[in-house]
């Protein structure tokens, strides 16, 4: 166990130590451990104002995906799951059906055409484009779906409706305080997934202005390679420990709420 | 007048909460519908065509399959993600699994460190692993480098091409070995205290409690682990296709289908034959995804009845 942990941490560890290098002491130091000079802060700054400071920006639009859509897509699932768990109604079968077909789907054979209907409606090159298909976490409705089906009792819902209550005013007052660790589960690997998404803002967009960290990284990694372009390693490195922090930082805090909901979750 | 008064609202109350449940799943499918249906369906539609300069758009049937399936890109393509799936998803499982046996057992301290330790990569994006593992291989920047001098010897290079896939494969375990651990673990945690002590009981050891209680408890959290993971071989897209900025003479336009598909789309403009690529890889994901989680119907064709569905009853 020992071993698997410094195979987990070993990486991250590199990452910390080369963000505080030069670009020399990068290329001719000991890369496991700090160099000379302590360049983090100068870095930091570097990468905050190169190009007119775009890192910020894109900065800016992950927060904006990882809050409306996967936020959103904890919200999407939140329901449907619950609704899924609690509710008999015409339909349903078709909808387990449907959305138990799609998860075996593979994303690969959407992308394409997801591009091109996108496109169609004129929404490729927008926020729009990264967030409605992050809207989606057939997972995290799997997981409230089951946890609902034990946390929220039926004849708690029974009992308000007598009282007279509408099938959302149980849902808000009663049946989500029940469902919480689940839901921040599914909060956070949503969050996560939004947070590390590459592939589809990829896809969707090709002004750079609208890039999420992830494809913005990328891009000034292979800036590096390609002929005439200006080589930054030191930047890149900075940049991917900015982009780690923030994300790791809401995991470590989320944690303690989270893994109970996915205990729960998965039993069976 | 009474009577009917209490008959009345009772079919009505029956009908309004039959369809109450759609208020909740209303949103959800409407998105869904938009994000994954009609996109199938327009791939669908799309792979039956062909776009050609000077014919224009012409329908051409089931050509664009049959064109894939002589494709030997696409067979390769397709037979490197196989021997990936073959090699590097046992050994991701197997670690994972023998993680979450240690983390369960009593004998570990620092439970919580180790868990959330290992699992943290999970939380590190695609990018910022590709970059770390790749700057870490490569020469320049000295890992690999360092330990040669260090050592006195010449560790094989890991960007070079008969190690690619190799290197690969370390960058995908190390960034869902956490996260299959947790799957098994969260397994672990829900088997029911009495079958321990039942085993206690009847004298088994350890090992036998591995065996015969902890393996078969988890089994519906191994068929999910194995599933995604199986779904994520043959979609292998990121790792490679990040890597290729690094190294770009080892990773082809056709080094995975997906990345295929993605180059045939984006730099060849080849939006139907992507189209059917995409759909038969998914085809073949979904078959063997079936295969895998349920080997035995193939041969006693008795239907399983649908786990979830049974557990809502």
């Amino acid at each position: 166990m020992v071993a698997m942990l410094l195979y987990a941490l070993l990486p991250l560890f590199w990452l910390l130590v080369n963000a505080s290098k030069s670009r020399d002491h990068l290329y001719n130091s000991f890369a496991l451990w700090f160099a000379g000079d302590f360049a983090l802060f100068e870095n930091i700054y570097r990468v905050f104002t190169f190009n007119d400071g775009i890192f910020l920006r894109w900065f800016g639009n992950t927060v904006l995906y990882v809050v409306v859509g996967g936020g959103g897509a904890a919200l999407l699932a939140t329901l449907a799951g619950y609704g899924l768990a609690k509710y008999r109604f015409p339909g349903r079968r078709a909808v387990l059906a449907v959305i138990l077909g799609a998860i075996a789907i593979p994303g690969s054979a959407l992308a394409v055409p997801q591009f091109l209907m996108f496109s169609g409606l004129g929404l490729t090159n927008t926020p729009a484009a990264v967030i409605i298909p992050s809207l989606i976490s057939a997972f995290g409705l799997y997981l409230i779906w089951v946890y609902a089906a034990e946390a929220v009792p039926d004849e708690m819902i029974e009992a308000a409706r007598l009282d007279g209550a509408s099938e959302l005013r149980i849902f808000m007052s009663i049946s989500f305080r029940q469902l919480m660790p689940a839901v921040i589960t599914v909060l956070m690997f949503s969050l996560v997934a939004t947070w590390n998404n590459y592939f589809l803002p990829l896809i969707m967009l090709s002004d750079p202005a609208w890039y999420p960290l992830p494809v913005g990284l990328n891009q000034w990694a292979s800036a590096a390679s390609s002929i005439g372009g200006n080589a930054i390693p030191e930047l890149v490195i900075t940049g991917s420990l900015l982009t780690v922090i923030p994300i790791a930082g809401a995991f470590l805090y989320l944690q303690r709420y989270w893994q109970s909901g996915l205990t729960a979750g998965s039993v069976k | 007048m009474t009577q009917m008064a209490i008959a009345a609202p009772r079919p009505r109350r029956r009908i309004r909460r039959d369809w109450a449940g759609w208020i909740f799943v209303g949103p959800f499918m409407a998105v869904f519908a938009l994000v994954l249906i009609a996109p199938l369906i327009y791939a669908i539609y799309l792979s039956l065509w062909r776009e050609t300069l000077i014919g224009g758009v012409s329908f051409v049937g089931l050509e664009n399959y049959v064109k894939a399936l002589e494709d030997p890109k696409f067979w390769e393509a397709l037979a490197r993600v196989t021997v990936f799936l073959l090699i590097q998803v046992p050994i991701m499982l197997a670690i994972a699994l023998f993680a979450a046996l240690a983390l369960d057992s009593a004998r570990l301290r620092w439970v919580p460190l180790f868990r959330l330790s290992i699992f943290l990569p999970y939380a590190v994006p695609g990018v910022v692993a590709v970059m770390i593992w790749g700057y870490m291989y490569g020469a320049q920047f000295g890992l690999v480098a360092d330990i040669n001098n260090w050592l006195g010897i010449k560790i094989p290079e890991p960007l070079s091409s008969s190690w690619i896939m190799v290197a690969i494969g370390n960058i995908v375990t190390w960034e869902f070995v956490g996260y299959n651990m947790l799957v098994f673990y969260a397994g672990l945690k829900a088997i029911p205290q009495e079958l321990y002590e039942a085993a206690e009981i009847d004298g088994a050891g350890a090992i036998r409690t591995i065996f015969s209680i902890k393996l078969p408890g988890i089994r519906g959290a191994m068929i999910i682990a194995t599933l995604f993971s199986i779904i994520g071989s043959f979609q292998l897209f990121n790792e490679p296709q990040m890597l290729a900025s690094l190294v770009p003479n080892q990773i082809s336009s056709y080094f995975t289908p997906n990345i295929y598909a993605f180059n045939l789309s984006f730099s060849g403009s080849m939006f139907n034959y992507a189209a059917a690529i995409a759909i038969l890889s998914g085809i073949i994901t979904m078959v063997v995804a079936f295969i895998a989680q349920n080997p035995e119907g193939l041969f006693t064709r008795k239907r399983k009845a649908n786990s979830l569905e049974e557990e809502q009853a």
